[in-house]
């Protein structure tokens, strides 16, 4: 029997309730997005635009002059995301672990203490740090001196064997709070029942935190990998900040980020290529794209999840 | 009825008042001076509007570092001002080329600059001139008079002497020799490299061979800057390598060290700051009695909007620019701001004086890396930072850095391969 009314009927309130976060996202993410890429296929000969097919990435990794600029960057971004990966989040799951135990006090305190430097703009993170190494006015060496270690100190900054990993581990110092407040999430979700049952079995401290705290956690410390991939990479401000846009000590701290800023916009008396800047912003795009795509097909389809 | 009238009579004023205001003619000037805002409205403005009855001028100075993107947004707009202030060469040709300033090789006042201050703002073969030259920054060393006596040195003339200085400071222990960092990087090249350097190239003569592809890079004259460069690092202070501007400008003023290298834009901040009496010498020369080089730097210029309806009184303000009346009256206002004009002007500030004086015993040239060769990738003026940089941290030989960079140059610049 066929009844009009049965027919489902178009749901109306469901376009009309996307429109607004689909337009504005494609005004301000997908349009910008395309035409990045759109804008790497194309260079300027006098005054005009002109279509060039893939030569600026012919350009980009096969003269000698772009291509070790980009391997070089690409090459200090990921040991900024080694670090990050080897020493924040660790650092952030420990703390995790810590602040989730019942018989800490003023817990909450030191949540909020850790993740305050997450909300600080990076300029001040920046500016603060470099102060607090700095040789002439900084505590850094003085704290040293206190303890006897002076002759440990060094301008880390301004050395090009240390200034990277000491920006990196600047970085991680403010956003250890994020893994952190995660993964304390994760631990909170827990249910009491089976750490009680794990105890009855006799496990109990390090050993329920390696053998039942930690898998059940896997999936957080995963999505967490990814988000510190795809934020090192889109990394930026904080080298900025810190060591300007030349990222010095010779190009020591240079990442794709900075790479990208100097060539799009220019710098100094090096004008402005929004073409060339454009490659190099579709080439870091297709880096996180592949990072991505390994980590969701590769990894994350893999891992084991626990219902409750 | 009351009413009616009463609007007609607005009406009427506001035509009459709309009238009146058209005889005047308002220039609207573009800069990214802001912290200049005050001298303009408060010298210069009043200054031109007495002499010149019927022209009206406005300054709209946007951020230094949103300038150039503003204008050119505003100038592909049409919404730009009359009057343009502008960078040194090649973004300023860039706009000539693209049709936004105007061909200005006419005007009287242009008479009153030389070749050097006009080649900030002509096209690579000099025929055309699209801005007024306004000031220049002459780089030298600035020292701690102070400190000179306390530990009892003379004012350097040659090199020898500066070193000499320098180590006498240096074992007098009381003072950081020279104040300067490479964290920041650039001045080790603004400062120090191109400070220094034209002694050797012998200003022009040598900026116009390299330009030219009969001198290169790895030439002895090129070399040499680095050479010195490279002893510089035992004189600056601990941690050095981490040391910026603002850090280095600090221990200037503060007393703490004896010998600053400048940039003459540091006068009036320092005057403001110190509490002790500067003094200033230009780069010492190589043996005594040879000519002193210096760097005079363009670095402020003004042309008109291509597409202003005022072209005349555009014409009649750019004029002014080269009278020696706005010469006094901008050098005076900013001191460390050189007039870039050949007529007679008088400064008030001492330190001001001294440095000025120099043009008259050393020849003027400008920084070697900004006309042209800067112009492709790898950019020169980049690359010299890095290298004056690695040459004073021992990290890379003076040889290697001279090659490094005719290397980048000879890769795209013509002349040089």
């Amino acid at each position: 029997m066929s009844n009009p009314e049965n027919k489902p009927k178009f749901r109306w309130h469901i376009v009309v309730f996307l429109a607004p976060a689909v337009l504005v996202y494609t005004a301000v993410m997908i349009y910008p997005l395309f035409n990045t890429l759109r804008l790497s296929l194309f260079t300027e000969v006098d005054q005009e635009r002109m279509f060039v097919g893939l030569q600026n990435f012919r350009t980009l990794f096969g003269q000698s002059v772009w291509s070790d600029q980009f391997w070089n960057a690409l090459g200090n971004n990921l040991w900024f995301f080694v670090v990050h990966m080897l020493v924040q989040n660790p650092i952030g799951i420990a703390l995790a672990a810590i602040l989730s135990h019942p018989k800490l006090r003023f817990a909450s305190f030191y949540r909020s203490a850790i993740f305050i430097p997450t909300i600080l703009s990076f300029v001040i993170v920046g500016f603060a740090w470099k102060l607090i190494l700095s040789p002439i006015w900084g505590i850094a060496p003085d704290m040293l001196d206190a303890i006897g270690l002076k002759s440990l100190y060094a301008p880390w900054l301004g050395k090009e064997a240390y200034a990277l990993t000491a920006l990196s581990l600047v970085s991680v110092w403010q956003f250890v709070g994020i893994p952190m407040m995660l993964i304390y999430a994760a631990l909170l979700s827990i249910p009491d029942e089976i750490l009680e049952a794990a105890e009855v079995e006799g496990i109990t401290g390090l050993a329920a935190f390696w053998k039942i705290k930690l898998p059940l956690i896997l999936p957080s410390i995963g999505i967490i990998s990814i988000l510190t991939f795809v934020a090192n990479f889109n990394a930026f401000d904080l080298i900025y900040a810190a060591q300007g846009a030349l990222a010095g000590p010779d190009y020591s701290t240079d990442i794709l980020g900075t790479f990208m800023y100097r060539t799009f916009f220019g710098f100094q008396l090096q004008l402005g290529d929004p073409h060339m800047g454009s490659t190099i912003a579709s080439a870091m795009f297709a880096i996180i794209l592949v990072g991505v795509c390994i980590y969701l097909f590769g990894i994350q389809s893999r891992m084991r999840r626990y219902q409750f | 009825m009351t009413n009616s009238k009463f609007i007609g009579a607005m009406l009427a004023t506001t035509l009459l008042a709309g009238a009146a205001a058209a005889e005047d003619v308002t220039l609207t000037i573009e800069s990214w001076r802001n912290d200049d805002l005050a001298i303009w409205q408060d010298e210069i403005i009043p200054a031109f509007e007495a002499a010149n009855p019927g022209i009206k001028l406005k300054f709209t100075p946007s951020a230094p570092a949103e300038y150039n993107a503003v204008l050119n947004s505003k100038l592909d707009a049409g919404s730009a001002g009359d009057i343009i202030t502008c960078r040194p060469f090649d973004a300023s040709l860039a706009l000539f080329e693209a049709g936004h300033l105007a061909d200005i090789s006419g005007i009287e006042g242009m008479a009153n600059f030389s070749a050097v201050a006009k080649s900030g703002w002509s096209t690579d073969d000099a025929s055309t001139q699209f801005c007024v030259p306004m000031a220049s920054v002459i780089h030298g060393f600035i020292y701690n008079k102070d400190a000179f006596v306390e530990v009892g040195v003379e004012v350097p003339k040659t090199e020898a002497e500066f070193f000499a200085a320098l180590d006498k400071i240096k074992e007098d222990g009381n003072y950081t020799p020279m104040a300067m960092g490479t964290n920041d990087q650039w001045e080790a090249a603004t400062m120090g490299y191109n400070n220094i350097g034209p002694n050797y190239w012998k200003g022009e003569e040598g900026r116009l061979a390299l330009l030219s592809g009969d001198q290169k890079l790895t030439d002895e004259a090129w070399v040499s800057p680095y050479r010195q460069l490279a002893k510089w690092g035992a004189y600056l202070g601990d941690g050095y390598e981490a040391q910026t501007y603002p850090d280095s400008q600090n221990i200037f003023t503060l007393g703490r060290a004896a010998v600053y290298p400048a940039g003459s834009w540091e006068i009036s901040g320092f005057n403001a700051l110190v509490d002790f009496e500067m003094g200033a010498f230009y780069p010492p020369v190589q043996n005594a009695g040879d000519t002193c080089y210096i760097s005079d730097h363009t670095d402020i210029g003004i042309g008109m909007n291509a597409a202003t309806p005022n072209k005349e009184a555009a014409e009649t303000f750019l004029n002014w620019v080269g009278s020696s009346e706005f010469a006094t009256i901008f050098a005076n206002s900013l001191p460390g701001f050189f007039p870039l004009s050949s007529a007679e002007v008088t400064l008030e500030d001492p330190l001001a004086q001294e440095i000025i004086s120099w043009r008259g015993e050393c020849e003027s040239t400008i920084r070697s890396t900004y006309q042209v060769l800067s112009r492709g990738t790898p950019n020169l003026e980049n690359d010299t930072w890095n290298a004056s940089v690695a040459v004073i941290k021992g990290e890379e030989s003076p040889e290697d850095a001279g090659k490094r960079l005719q290397d980048g140059l000879a890769s795209w610049y013509k002349p040089q391969m």
